[in-house]
């Protein structure tokens, strides 16, 4: 089978020599090739997603209410998340972060590909089904003020998923509770009061006790320290690194603080309206970026220590804001804001290439900032020309399927070679 | 625009239809035989029964219904019998379109009934709605920019006593006291335009007007006050102030602006409500109106004056909605029709 | 500098105090600061100490309302808080103007852009509506929103939150002020939209020769817009200086925690944050002493009782008389050397200077 694959994408790289710059093209395509995915060495995925979709319809207003369009909030996004780390979810409002942590906690249904949590798929799960895995994966939400029932005392916000899933006698609750509680960080004599007399970190903390409770495998955070203070995010950040620790808790840790996702993950996805346009560990991401959009990202984050030592880095300006999910972008979604966007882009999307050993880059012109390729990297594996026009002498790789994983080889930029693990 | 008019004009029509059919199925289910209360006590099953098929009651209900529906389009005669109409026309009654069915207690079709009471109702919503709009709305935004003073704590204590009092009570007040012991209004009999000419009108429409306003009024007051106090904590009446606007553009034109949208959409619709006739305060004096009209119907179980009101009063409010959705397009530009 | 020129504005001994049924919220205490024609000045501080509150002060927003407001707000050598409610309104939006946080909140969602920016020079001045619609075109142009003749006859919510954003620069910079408040303007936006409008506001302070506040809890914007920073504490300042003095040479513990707290984008990450601990005071009851006292990790380091029961006073520490600092330590120069900095910048405590980290 894999074989197969590799002979096939060799086959288009061999059409694709007729071009110039067709040896780039030629390794990219055999690395694309390589389809199976190899997970992180020593660590298995505990959770895969693949290829997952969200549209939203959007309804006229009125008693018939048709659907007069589609918000594809998440259009194909594939990755995965080893056993107790974390992946790092970033982006601009908008780009589907929150929707994907939805689809993974099955708030939402998907629709279409795939979520494996520990192999099972989960995506078109029954409810019933689903009630063994909400002990497995938990939520931990942005306001700490609007996702806790005012009305309930952290007790029995805290203890209710021992009491929904009878996961213990009713005198065992309370201890657990205390425990919970002294976990993260709050008197536990407190269990019997109400969130309101909680401060805006306290209750950040009562959320994270409550989706600690099941002792679940994934935690997805979703913006867990937006709403907080400078100096209250970095005490929830230290617990949550404790609780990893501790407890092996895998993160989907969704912000669109790029420095404390940074701290917190060693794996970063970087989402742009709906799709991930570069995803890898973290120094390939924030000391090696390859797309201009995680470029741009990284450059307009106003840095006390670059700017007190007067060592800034040229910024990245980009013009205008981020299109609408309902009509995106033709071809690479970015390309109306792109520093460096060609004819290429707009014709066609950027499969998602492999460009290092956990280093994965969806552009036509992947490159260090200032480096970009002046022809596009992706056309042999499209089978078309350098401005996106069909190509009839190619023939397109037939295998760009985005797996969630990395391949143990991948199309080296800097080398022009095929790398190997 | 005019499209979406139009989608929600037929939406309302196939709204009325289903309306008029459980209207339909509601009475025919009453237990009350039709036919053996028009033909009177004294009643042999023959007469009966030839009163039932008179009427055309012994038909099944989705019939009745459609003879209904046609009679609205095209009109139809009671009884709807072809010897009849050759024998003895004189016994025919034609209810022309649109006709809305015969009241047999009332010896005329629906139609002209309505015709004759609407009027009276029309003009007492009209009058009432022209004072309380007028008052609640000035008073809500008085008591709102005195907030906390001694004025807006009196304005929402007389409010809430106006509210809590029964409509029947006032009304009865103004009429055996105002009008009747003290003299200081007419006795209020209806008088139209064309009788009593547009003073005469008025005069005839005050105490029952006032009556209906109070209870109004007093809703409106505490709604319009809450809407505007609100407004004044919006972030956008901060900035108005914050360019260096006067207080009165600050609250003509930012604050109350916005907090108007809601009141207008509940003017709207306690209107249409109200056209259907006020059922207390016609009682109470006597007025002429469909609200009494229903009333009367309704003992004496003349079930089509009962379903015609029925049918016109959601007619009314269908096309209220209709109206306030396009008022609030107007009024709001983040509202889009379509 | 010592500069004989007296500043545009200049804040002294400012309260503001708000009486509720809990008891009065002391939510502004004794501020004192000065500002330059055409200088920045950065505030910084959590959520709840007194950075909006006094921003409203110096606008005038509190007048009509319960507070209770003492002290001195000079602005080009008038006394804010002398004059009537009347002079207080011209000079609102013509010498002084605001933006807010949430440019979408902030405009009124039923009249036009256009309109709502017209309206900020019509009040000021004595123009036809069509010279004041032409002025915000022009307004509109210059804050870079494309097809200006255009989008002024549109509504809030057609615009972009950039766009929004932009907008209410533009009225706030529409009858040329000295001064512009700009209150968490870029909070609400994306970073590469900050960064946007970020360059805008000093492109335009720079033409307009405007003196801005810029108020933040981001110590990074402030890094990148303020010539001056003020940290507030509890609805005081406690340190106040020139803005590379303070993000290298911070005085008090307070500026340590925030510089601390926050990671960025090239320090170790094995590193763990180090948070301030505990949680920001009440303004009902704020604790005697300093009013940092309570979170403060080095209060044992000040001789005696004196952190519990004494306030310190804002004055030059060792660092010259510009920067000022409201703390008890008699060293703490020596403390952010060697206990601070080496925990939040190894590099720049080893002297060296930060680079990028390229290498893997
Ligand atoms: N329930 C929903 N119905 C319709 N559209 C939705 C729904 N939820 C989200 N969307 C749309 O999907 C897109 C992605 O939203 P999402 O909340 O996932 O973004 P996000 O990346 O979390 O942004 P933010 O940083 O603002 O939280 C947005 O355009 C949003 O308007
Ligand atoms: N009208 C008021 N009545 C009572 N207390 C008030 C009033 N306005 C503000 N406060 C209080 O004054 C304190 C300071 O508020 P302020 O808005 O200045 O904080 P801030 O520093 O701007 O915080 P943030 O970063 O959250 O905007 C807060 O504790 C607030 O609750
Ligand atoms: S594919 Fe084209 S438009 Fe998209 S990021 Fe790359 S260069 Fe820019
Ligand atoms: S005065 Fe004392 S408590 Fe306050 S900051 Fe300085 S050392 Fe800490
Ligand atoms: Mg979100
Ligand atoms: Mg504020």
């Amino acid at each position: 089978m894999k074989d197969e694959m590799s002979d096939e994408s060799a086959n288009a790289g061999m059409v694709g020599m007729a071009h110039e710059m067709a040896d780039d093209r030629a390794l990219a395509a055999r690395a694309a090739g390589h389809g199976a995915a190899v997970a992180m060495p020593g660590a298995k995925p505990i959770l895969e997603v693949d290829r997952l979709r969200m549209y939203f319809p959007v309804k006229s207003p009125g008693l018939f209410r048709r659907t007069v369009g589609q918000v594809q909030a998440v259009d194909g996004v594939s990755f995965q998340v080893a056993e107790a780390t974390s992946l790092g979810l970033v982006g601009e409002s908008g780009c589907g972060k929150s929707t994907t942590g939805r689809l993974i906690t099955r708030l939402y249904k998907p629709t279409g590909g795939a979520i494996r949590f520990e192999g099972q798929d989960i995506a078109d799960a029954k409810p019933a089904e689903l009630k063994p895995l909400r002990r497995e994966i938990q939520m931990i939400f942005q306001d700490p003020y609007t996702s806790l029932n005012p009305r309930q005392t952290v007790g029995s916000i805290v203890g209710a998923p021992l009491a929904i899933h009878k996961v213990l006698p009713k005198d065992k609750i309370l201890p657990r509770v205390q425990e919970l509680l002294e976990i993260v960080g709050l008197n536990p004599e407190h269990y019997n009061r109400y969130p309101h007399e909680f401060s805006g970190g306290q209750r950040q903390r009562i959320g994270i006790a409550r989706a600690l409770t099941l002792q679940p495998k994934l935690l997805v955070a979703d913006e867990p320290v937006s709403a907080l203070d400078v100096s209250i995010q970095a005490q929830v950040i230290n617990l949550l690194q404790d609780i990893q620790n501790e407890f092996g808790v895998a993160f989907l840790f969704i912000a669109h603080d790029l420095a404390i996702v940074r701290h917190f993950c060693p794996e970063i996805a970087v989402m742009y309206l709906g799709k991930i346009v570069e995803i890898g560990d973290r120094d390939s991401i924030y000391s090696n970026a390859h797309h201009p959009y995680t470029q741009a990202l990284l450059s307009a984050v106003p840095d006390v220590k670059q700017a007190a030592s007067g060592s800034r880095i040229e910024r990245i300006r980009l013009q205008g804001d981020v299109p609408s999910p309902i009509e995106p972008p033709s071809g690479c979604r970015f390309r109306t804001r792109c520093p460096i966007a060609q004819e290429i882009c707009a014709r066609h999307e950027p499969p998602l290439l492999q460009i290092g050993k956990r280093h994965k880059v969806a552009c036509h012109f992947p490159g260090r900032l200032g480096q970009a390729p002046r022809e596009p990297l992706t056309a042999g594996l499209l089978g078309v020309d350098s401005e996106g026009r069909p190509d009839p002498g190619a023939s397109p790789s037939t295998d760009l399927v985005e797996q969630p994983g990395y391949a143990d080889t991948w199309f080296d930029l800097d080398n022009k070679s095929i790398g190997r693990a | 625009m005019l499209a979406y008019v139009i989608r929600r004009a037929v939406a309302g029509v196939i709204m009325l239809i289903v309306m008029s059919i459980v209207t339909f199925a509601l009475f025919f289910a009453s237990p009350i035989d039709q036919a053996s209360f028009i033909c009177g006590k004294n009643c042999s099953p023959a007469q009966k029964q030839q009163t039932a098929a008179a009427m055309g009651y012994d038909d099944s209900f989705i019939n009745q219904w459609w003879d209904f529906a046609e009679g609205v389009v095209k009109g139809r005669d009671y009884p709807d019998d072809p010897k009849l109409r050759e024998t003895a026309p004189e016994t025919i009654v034609h209810c022309e379109a649109p006709c809305m069915g015969y009241s047999r207690e009332r010896g005329d079709t629906v139609t002209n009934l309505i015709k004759d009471t609407f009027p009276v109702s029309f003009s007492l919503a009209v009058a009432a709605f022209i004072l309380w709009i007028a008052g609640g709305v000035l008073l809500g935004v008085t008591a709102a920019l005195k907030k906390g003073s001694i004025i807006d704590r009196g304005l929402v204590g007389l409010s809430l006593i106006a509210y809590a009092f029964p409509t029947f009570f006032v009304g009865l007040i103004l009429y055996k006291f105002v009008a009747i012991k003290w003299g200081l209004a007419d006795i209020p009999r209806y008088t139209s335009i064309a009788d009593g000419g547009v003073g005469g009108w008025l005069s005839s429409l005050a105490l029952p007007a006032i009556t209906l306003a109070v209870f109004f009024m007093a809703g409106y007051v505490r709604m319009t006050r809450s809407y505007v106090i609100e407004s004044f904590q919006e972030d956008y009446v901060r900035t108005a102030r914050s360019k260096g606007l006067p207080e009165r553009t600050v609250t003509f034109k930012h604050a109350l602006r916005a907090a108007l949208t809601p009141i207008v959409t509940m003017a709207g619709l306690d209107f249409a409500g109200l056209m259907g006739g006020a059922i207390i305060t016609e009682s109470v004096f006597n007025y002429p109106g469909m609200g009494k009209l229903a009333v009367r119907a309704s003992q004496d179980f003349d079930l089509p004056t009962t379903v015609g009101l029925v049918i016109l009063l959601a007619a009314f409010v269908i096309a209220a909605n209709i109206i306030v959705d396009l008022l609030y397009a107007v009024i709001d530009p983040r509202v889009r029709l379509g | 500098m010592g500069s004989a020129a007296a500043p545009l504005l200049s804040v002294r001994e400012l309260e503001v105090h708000f009486p509720t049924s809990d008891g009065l919220v002391k939510a502004v205490n004794g501020l004192t600061f000065d500002l330059e024609a055409g200088k920045t000045l950065g505030i910084v501080g959590e959520s709840g100490s007194g950075k909006s509150v006094s921003s409203m002060a110096i606008m005038g927003l509190h007048r009509g309302t319960n507070a209770k407001i003492s002290g001195e707000i000079v602005l080009d050598g008038v006394n804010l808080l002398d004059i009537s409610a009347e002079e207080m309104r011209k000079k609102r939006g013509r010498e002084v103007s605001m933006i807010f946080q949430d440019p979408l909140s902030a405009m009124h969602p039923y009249y036009t852009v256009g309109n709502q920016i017209a309206e900020a020079y019509r009040v000021h001045n004595d123009v036809s509506k069509k010279v004041a619609k032409q002025r915000a075109v022009e307004m509109l142009e210059r804050v870079g929103i494309p097809n200006p003749d255009k989008r002024v006859n549109d509504y809030p919510h057609q615009f972009s939150g950039g766009m929004r954003q932009r907008a209410m620069i533009a009225m706030g910079l529409i009858n040329d002020p000295n001064l512009l408040i700009a209150d968490e303007p870029t909070t609400a936006l994306d970073v590469t939209v900050q960064a946007q409008i970020l360059d805008l506001l000093q492109d335009l302070q720079r033409e307009f020769n405007s003196a801005v506040i810029i108020i933040t809890h981001d110590l990074g914007v402030v890094a990148e817009m303020a010539d001056d920073v003020l940290v507030m504490y509890a609805g005081r300042a406690v340190e106040h200086g020139p803005c590379k003095e303070i993000l290298t040479h911070p005085e008090m513990p307070y500026t340590w925690g925030l510089l601390s707290s926050v990671p960025d984008l090239t320090g170790d990450t094995e590193a763990r944050l180090i948070p301030i601990p505990g949680n920001p005071p009440s303004l009902l009851n704020p604790p005697p002493g300093c009013p940092f006292h309570p979170r403060c990790a080095h209060r044992d380091k000040v001789p005696g009782d004196l952190c519990r029961t004494e306030l310190p006073l804002l004055v030059p520490g060792q660092r010259g008389e510009t920067h000022t600092k409201r703390c008890h330590l008699p060293n703490p120069d020596a403390i952010y050397a060697t206990e601070v900095l080496p925990e939040i910048a190894p590099d720049l405590a080893a002297g060296a200077a930060p680079t990028r980290a390229e290498e893997l």
